[in-house]
């Protein structure tokens, strides 16, 4: 088993106290609060009034809001970087704004990761998905609060969702094949067959929905195979790369999958015109012009285009998701002695 | 080599008109653009001439197609299959005609149209009859609903069996269509406007305009097209994709290729060369998932070689309508050019040329099966599908090393496999990037297999289950 337990994986109480806190000068939100409190019983009997204090004094370790490409975290090679706001317009963290030089760097990490995942058994991608979606139980707190902070109503579930649409798909990465695919009777002594093959790389622009419309793009596309790169939520990135953080510690090879945070204006097109790119997942551009220009810039190199839609995320998703990633090969075997 | 006596196939069961309409709400009705004339490309002989169809005439016919698509979508599909299976039957009964006319427009020999194109026809629309109320189970959910009005655009080199993978998928989902046939071989469409008559089809149902490729524009740009169905080059591919960028289109194209056709040093050889021979020159070699790239193991290469040469001097090559012809006519003065001109560029790039000694005819447009030796990765011989009787032979040393040359393309149409060892060939049919693969057989075809590409081959894939998707609303 390959999706082994790793060392120094998150643990929900740990959460809270990684992440920043009233000492960056604003005010506690209901729902941050009750998090404290609640962590704080854990830490020990007593512990709330004196954490409570002994918190109010310290000054938060905050987290730096990087990329990931190629299962490491760099900033950005351009130096960028662009202010995020909660939904109500306080300073969260400054997150990275990837460049056009990133995006390639993406797109290089996800080819090199496809042999090898695309190669995995559909047992083993199942097995790492169910693994995804473990840890990001495991951190549903730190979720819920930062997916509370972009204006998520009920943010634990949400959390709750995301990780249930996780565990269906985990479940389906070995029975696509015999849904997508066929053995065919045809009209002469011949063994015929036609199974789903992923499509390649994927550039993926996710929804304006930090985490579970981000969940419910990501993972059709890699369960089959696929790698991708994805444009996180313009708006609300931060959970995009907490989520990284949550595949770099799920036994996910590096380079499935890629996350840029930025400007969607300026990657989706230079992602859908990437000559290495062979599908794009348009989901997430809400510009009518925007998409139809990225569709034209797809058509340089025929890359497989899923046009932008505004799915309801608590619906059952379906299989549509998983097979516009998906070729069909068919081979031919003759039959005889 | 045994001499033939000729036999030629008798062109009278063909009755040529000497002008021909477009077809359009179940009529024969003039275009309004300028006609242009269809020849024999073996002859050169002018065979009719035919109505160009301008952009509002497409519009006609695309409005046609919508009037009739309210009946044709609520018809229940057992009725629709009952026309389908109708128009099966009226090929079969007139399918030495419909081969007739087939190789005159085209060129292809006479033992291919006869053989393979037109049993594979009637095979499509039998098949295609017989989904048409069964929809309801094809994995698209309960009660999967057509797209509309279907625009298809179709190539010159199997005119009658593309316009089949095309119109007998779209009708049995309850599409409505406007097809336009290549401009080089229009007559065969025609004559299937006359069959959907016979067959009683509803007006509108299926529409046929004619002309170049304004008038194919003027059908997949038309705002009331639901749908866009190509086959054909990947340029053109790229220009209609771009061109139905932001328009909600369904689209499916099935372009180019340059399949690697992979000979392992165990493979039965003698299976092996006509495999070959049959992947690049079956249809001239107009074939977009042609074998055109040989690759070759090292160790065999030299013995293979001979081997093939020796059965090219075999082929026979000339009049497309003589039972015994192997190599037909290449369609047009135009594919001809280039055809030569890649062929030039091989040599001129360092390649090694050869082709058996063969007298062609003096008239018409002939290309002699010709194969490239020396070959590099980086020649456009190599790169470039070439759509004519041209094979790029290269070698390999490993599987791993084929495997990795036969993907070094950005086409992923097709791939053949030989080797006698089982295993071998589930681990390269693995690993090549195409949409359909061939293990020990090659160009096999069927309406129950899906077709289509990976990569810049286009997307969608034609028959089978899959191939229903193209004509669903899901």
């Amino acid at each position: 088993m390959t999706d082994a337990e790793q060392p120094g994986t998150a643990r929900a109480d740990e959460a809270p106290s990684g992440r920043r806190s009233s000492a960056q000068g604003r005010a506690e939100k209901p729902g941050a609060g009750k998090r404290r409190i609640e962590d704080a019983g854990k830490a020990g009997p007593g512990g709330r009034s004196q954490e409570s204090a002994r918190l109010a004094a310290r000054l938060a370790v905050r987290k730096t809001y990087k990329l990931y490409i190629g299962g490491a975290f760099p900033r950005s090679e351009s130096g960028r970087s662009y202010a995020v706001a909660s939904s109500e317009g306080e300073f969260l963290a400054n997150a990275s704004k990837a460049s056009r030089k990133d995006a390639r760097d993406a797109v290089v990490a996800a080819r090199k990761a496809f042999g090898g995942w695309s190669g995995a058994t559909a047992y083993n991608r199942g097995q790492i998905l169910y693994r995804i979606a473990e840890m990001l139980e495991s951190r549903r707190a730190q979720f819920a609060a930062e997916l509370a902070d972009t204006g998520a109503e009920r943010p634990g579930e949400v959390v709750d969702a995301a990780v249930d649409r996780l565990v269906w798909y985990a479940g389906w990465s070995d029975k696509i094949a015999s849904v997508a695919g066929a053995a065919n009777p045809v009209a002469g002594p011949y063994l015929n067959l036609s199974s789903p093959e992923p499509t390649g790389v994927v550039a993926v622009v996710a929804p304006d929905e930090p985490l579970l419309g981000l969940v419910s793009v990501i993972a059709p596309v890699i369960v089959t195979g696929n790698t991708c790169v994805v444009v996180a939520s313009e708006r609300a990135p931060l959970p995009s790369i907490t989520l990284a953080e949550v595949l770099a510690t799920s036994d996910l090879p590096g380079g499935v999958v890629n996350v840029l945070t930025g400007s969607v204006k300026e990657l989706a097109p230079w992602l859908a015109a990437h000559m290495d790119v062979n599908a794009v997942d348009l989901t997430g551009v809400a510009d009518a012009d925007l998409a139809a220009e990225c569709e034209r810039a797809a058509a340089e190199n025929l890359k497989r285009v899923l046009r932008p839609s505004v799915p309801d995320w608590s619906a059952d998703p379906g299989v549509r998701r998983m097979t516009a990633f998906l070729e069909t090969k068919t081979v031919w075997h003759p039959t005889g002695v | 080599m045994f001499e033939y006596a000729p036999a030629p196939e008798s062109r009278d069961v063909v009755d040529l008109q000497p002008s021909y309409g477009l077809f359009i709400d179940g009529e024969f009705t003039d275009g309004s653009g300028a006609p242009f004339k269809t020849i024999n490309p073996a002859t050169e002989e002018t065979l009719a001439e035919v109505a160009t169809a301008s952009e509002a005439d497409v519009d006609r016919a695309v409005r046609a197609a919508r009037r009739a698509f309210g009946t044709w979508s609520a018809m229940p599909g057992s009725e629709r299959a009952k026309y389908l299976f109708r128009i099966a039957r009226i090929i079969q009964e007139r399918s030495r005609e419909l081969a007739v006319l087939e190789t005159l427009d085209n060129g292809k020999p006479i033992r291919e149209a006869r053989d393979v194109d037109l049993p594979l026809v009637a095979a499509h629309f039998f098949y295609h009859a017989g989904w048409a109320d069964k929809l309801d189970h094809a994995g698209y959910g309960p009660d999967p609903r057509p797209l509309g009005v279907a625009g298809q655009v179709i190539p010159w080199n199997f005119p009658l069996l593309m316009l089949s993978w095309k119109i007998a998928p779209a009708l049995a989902c309850g599409n409505t269509v406007v097809l336009k046939p290549a401009e080089t071989t229009p007559l065969t469409a025609l004559l299937f406007a006359e069959i959907c008559r016979q067959a009683e089809l509803p007006p509108g149902v299926v529409n046929i305009v004619t002309g170049a490729g304004e008038t194919g524009a003027a059908v997949v740009n038309h705002p009331d097209v639901d749908k866009v169905a190509f086959t054909g080059s990947t340029e053109v591919g790229r220009l209609i994709a771009r061109g139905v960028a932001g328009s909600g289109k369904k689209v499916t194209l099935e372009l180019g290729g340059k399949a690697a056709n992979i000979i392992f040093d165990d493979a039965a050889i003698d299976q092996a060369v006509e495999g070959v021979v049959d992947g690049i020159f079956f249809n001239q070699g107009h074939v977009c998932c042609a074998g055109s790239r040989l690759l070759v193991q090292e160790s065999i290469a030299d013995e293979l070689l001979e081997a093939l040469k020796r059965r090219l001097s075999r082929l026979r090559i000339g009049d497309p309508l003589d039972k015994n012809t192997d190599i037909g006519a290449i369609n047009s003065a135009e594919q001809l050019a280039r055809v030569r001109e890649l062929s030039a560029v091989g040599e001129a790039e360092g390649a090694e040329r050869w082709s058996p000694a063969c007298e062609l005819p003096d008239r018409g447009f002939w290309f002699p099966p010709t194969i490239f030796t020396n070959v590099a990765q980086s020649h456009r011989i190599a790169r470039d599908e070439v759509f004519g009787p041209v094979l790029a032979m290269l070698t390999f040393r490993t599987p791993a090393e084929a495997v990795e040359k036969a993907n070094n393309t950005p086409y992923g149409l097709s791939a053949g496999v030989w080797t006698e060892k089982g295993s071998r060939i589930l681990w390269m049919a693995e690993r090549l990037r195409a949409g359909v693969v061939w293990a020990n057989t090659f160009n096999k075809f069927d309406p129950a297999s899906p077709f289509g590409g990976y990569k810049e081959s286009g997307y969608g894939r034609e028959g089978g289950r899959h191939g229903l998707e193209a004509y669903l609303d899901v």
